[in-house]
């Protein structure tokens, strides 16, 4: 694939994206105002997105504001991830039939819809890629990922803002989109003009980049600069803090800390940063039968390491406390997941200390444990050697 | 060409039930076969499946049957709620989901040339059955057998009949405690860590398996350390729900490790950091 | 006699002790045999000897009013049997109850309680050991009143 320079495309042109991939048989995902939030829902045309909407994040926060433009991009990261899509939130895993004693599996799951997602954020690509590690990387593929994720057509977006919410400096996977996409924009707006700088990272995307712009304009050193420039004060923009030095063996060692019971007074075990998390991907299986017990089917459904009965044994539930399982859930994406995945389960979006209820801030906690470590009495046995199965 | 991981892991196989054997008022034995009359049923001893019951919901159950025997599949099985209640209310005849095998076995190579110290309580037997089978099948590769097995009482003893078959194989010796004796009980009472004493083998040639509850591994294995057995020569079996066995539900880990791909058996060495962490 | 100091001196119970106190030892033992069914000694009754089993399995039993004996555990071949004549008020916590032809070797430790008091290094020899013993079985007694195999808590 030869690296093509950067093009420049109207606001115009850019109108012709969805049309084309339609005509190319893609359901186009996009961004799009609902419910005072700006969510990922089917889009049919440019005028569906959330055009000059602004998100306002804050710890336990969320409002949309309007802006002072119509910039369709001007807004952070929403509630819903794309997991929503690519390893969603009830799906049928088989459906069988009885009949007398024995039973039969029909193969009657239909496919999933070609996509494309368009204004995917640095952070959930990053996100993606975490989780294409998870459920295609290791021992098992997960064929339901597998057949979401083959073929997707990504139109990625540079952030140029950030919200005090957002740590994706921290964890190296933002603002710049850096692979893993077809095409990348970044929205450049002003009072005299709308356009978007376009970068290919892909054959497929040089191809829908051609019919949108048959003879596209290359975009000029200046246009360029000005790009990274909106990229860059994104990142200037960033307010908080993780810091990941040897953060999986400073969780590991710090099991006990005092902390835990600190951010057990506060957590609700509400669950929600599990589910608008872009990288958790804990579930559960539900079997429904009908009255007669002829017909069954199993349900996969997320769950979450916050419930009670998550994680138990014959005795009874592992993890009682809430203190245990926001303990859980905070080592397993900082440091747990290390061993296990080679990589962080954290991309740094934020969404987690927005939609907490009561605002707990994820980097803060970091920053108290790291601050007053557990004294040099603490074992240093609890250090984990990487995971690998024998 | 398909490899394990292309197969849906997700789809189970049907298979009907052969046999259902009572062992105590609440655990039962089923042998499964395949449905479509296809054999070499391979497993590792220590590995185990998910069972479905139609409608009902599935669970991980630890194989205990025969590895040589290929043309099934054998489950010990206690009921302790709607879904294993579901599970040995089977019939001859009736059809069950199987999926797997799955997880890390025993390390049965390892063991080739030392003594074997398998222990077990309650139901924890069942998941070591295999290994037995298999040292009994393959004298000369093992050394001395030794099995210690506690249960709760006298009526909550499984294979009752097959342990006084060991007992009586050479180099093999087959202690039995329960925690509550009875009034006509003529053997060892209390925990299955007092049968420590009688076992009669070199410690430094020896690997332990051990299965049973959370908190009887934990003494078992800290009593075997002080009886001179190596950490590393040490081996549990964990549990923890699961609703995938693939590493993908999330619900069985452990730490850092997934019961159900990394384990279910794991060497005492990693696990003795973590067995003392409550609530892990 | 030698038969019984060669015993007492290879048992790993008194590992480590000095000849001087296992010749000691010796001269407080004797052979003894209970059959089968037989109690070797009763709650409440003063407790002056314990007991190195050679054979036999024996039960430690508690009676409850209006309850069966309940059967805490058993003890068998090279077990050491009794450890409360060592403590006041030197008086048996439960039965002991041979479940087999139980042989033996019993220790007398009212003899052998002065001569700790005389001797204050024979007597922290021993407590050293039945204290070892006394440790065991309270983890054991912690493992079975856990009671582990129990369906749901």
């Amino acid at each position: 694939m030869a690296t093509q320079a950067p093009a420049l495309l109207t606001l115009q042109q850019l109108e012709k994206l969805i049309p084309a991939l339609h005509s190319r048989g893609y359901q186009v995902i996009g961004p799009t105002v609902r419910d005072g939030a700006i969510i990922y829902d089917v889009v049919e045309d440019l005028s569906d997105l959330p055009a000059g909407w602004t998100d306002e994040q804050e710890a336990g926060r969320y409002r949309l504001r309007r802006r002072n433009d119509v910039a369709l991009f001007g807004y952070v990261v929403g509630p819903q991830s794309w997991k929503k899509y690519l390893y969603p939130a009830e799906v049928r895993l088989l459906t069988a039939e009885r009949s007398g004693q024995a039973f039969r599996i029909l193969n009657n799951e239909p496919a999933p819809p070609r996509r494309a997602f368009l204004g995917v954020r640095a952070c959930e690509l990053a996100a993606i890629a975490v989780q294409d590690r998870v459920l295609q990387g290791d021992r098992y593929r997960d064929p339901i990922y597998a057949a979401r994720r083959e073929g997707i057509f990504i139109v990625a977006v540079n952030c140029t803002q950030a919200a005090p919410t957002c740590f994706c400096t921290s964890m190296g996977t933002g603002p710049r989109v850096r692979g893993g996409y077809d095409l990348a924009l970044t929205e450049l707006i002003a009072p005299d003009k709308h356009q978007f700088v376009i970068e290919v990272g892909s054959d497929a995307g040089a191809e829908v980049l051609a019919e949108l712009a048959p003879a596209p304009s290359v975009a000029s050193e200046a246009v360029c600069q000005e790009a990274e420039a909106a990229v860059e004060r994104a990142a200037s923009q960033i307010q908080r803090r993780l810091d990941t030095t040897g953060i999986r063996d400073l969780l590991y060692a710090n099991f006990d800390h005092p902390r835990w019971d600190n951010v057990a007074q506060r957590c609700l075990t509400c669950a929600n940063c599990t589910m608008v998390c872009p990288t958790c991907f804990c579930t559960t299986v539900e079997d429904v039968s009908d009255v007669t017990g002829t017909h069954a089917e199993r349900w996969r459904k997320w769950d979450s390491c916050f419930s009670q009965n998550f994680s138990y044994i014959h005795g009874g539930s592992v993890r009682t406390s809430a203190k245990s399982r926001y303990r859980q859930w905070m080592t397993h994406k900082l440091a747990s997941w290390i061993d296990q995945f080679g990589s962080s389960g954290c991309v740094g979006c934020g969404r987690c200390i927005t939609w907490c209820p009561v605002g707990i801030d994820i980097t803060e906690e970091v920053r108290a444990i790291r601050e007053s470590p557990a004294s040099s009495n603490s074992r240093s046995n609890s250090k984990e050697s990487s995971h690998g199965s024998s | 060409m398909a490899t394990a991981a292309t197969i849906d892991p997700m789809l189970p196989q049907p298979y009907s039930v052969r046999q259902v054997a009572k062992e105590t008022p609440d655990t039962f034995t089923l042998t499964l076969e395949a449905s479509n009359g296809a054999g070499g049923n391979r497993f590792q001893p220590g590995q185990f499946s998910m069972l479905w019951v139609f409608g009902v919901g599935e669970l991980p159950i630890s194989i205990s049957g025969d590895p040589a025997e290929r043309d099934r599949l054998v489950y010990t099985v206690r009921s302790v709620g709607q879904a294993t209640h579901a599970l040995v209310s089977r019939e001859v005849g009736d059809g069950v989901g199987v999926r797997g095998p799955f997880g890390t076995g025993w390390p049965m190579e390892k063991a080739e040339g030392r003594d074997v110290l398998v222990i077990a309580g309650g139901i924890g037997l069942a998941p070591l059955r295999p290994v037995i089978y298999e040292v009994l099948h393959n004298r000369e590769r093992y050394g001395r057998l030794v099995v210690l097995y506690g249960a709760r009482s006298p009526r909550d003893l499984l294979y009752r009949k097959e342990l006084a078959a060991w007992a009586r194989r050479r180099e093999t010796q087959v202690l039995v405690t329960v925690d509550y004796g009875g009034l006509s009980w003529r053997g060892h009472v209390g925990v299955v860590t007092t049968l420590f004493k009688f076992a009669r083998l070199q410690p430094a040639r020896s690997m332990a398996f051990a299965c049973g509850p959370e908190i009887m591994m934990r003494f078992v294995a800290r009593d075997l350390e002080t009886h001179g057995l190596a950490r590393e020569n040490i081996y549990l079996s964990m549990e923890r729900n699961m609703k995938c066995a693939v590493g993908f539900c999330g619900h069985c880990q452990y730490g850092p490790h997934f019961v159900c791909k990394d384990g279910p058996i794991f060497p005492y060495d990693r696990m003795r950091p973590l067995l003392e962490k409550y609530e892990l | 006699m030698e038969a019984l100091e060669r015993i007492i001196a290879e048992h790993p119970f008194f590992a480590g002790l000095e000849s001087y106190y296992t010749n000691l030892l010796t001269g407080c033992a004797a052979n003894v045999r209970f059959d089968a069914g037989t109690y070797i000694f009763k709650e409440g009754e003063e407790a002056n000897e314990f007991y190195l089993i050679r054979s036999g399995k024996v039960a430690l039993e508690i009676f409850a009013p209006q309850r069966k004996p309940v059967m805490l555990a058993t003890l068998a071949e090279g077990e050491i049997l009794g450890w409360s004549w060592l403590l006041p008020p030197y008086q048996w916590r439960f039965h002991a109850h041979a479940l087999e032809t139980v042989r033996a070797i019993a220790l007398d430790g009212k003899c052998l309680r002065t001569k700790c008091e005389d001797n204050h290094d024979l007597g922290y020899e021993m407590l050293k050991r039945f204290a070892r013993i006394m440790e065991q079985r309270l983890e054991a007694t912690c493992l079975q009143l856990l009671d582990v195999y129990a369906v749901g808590k």
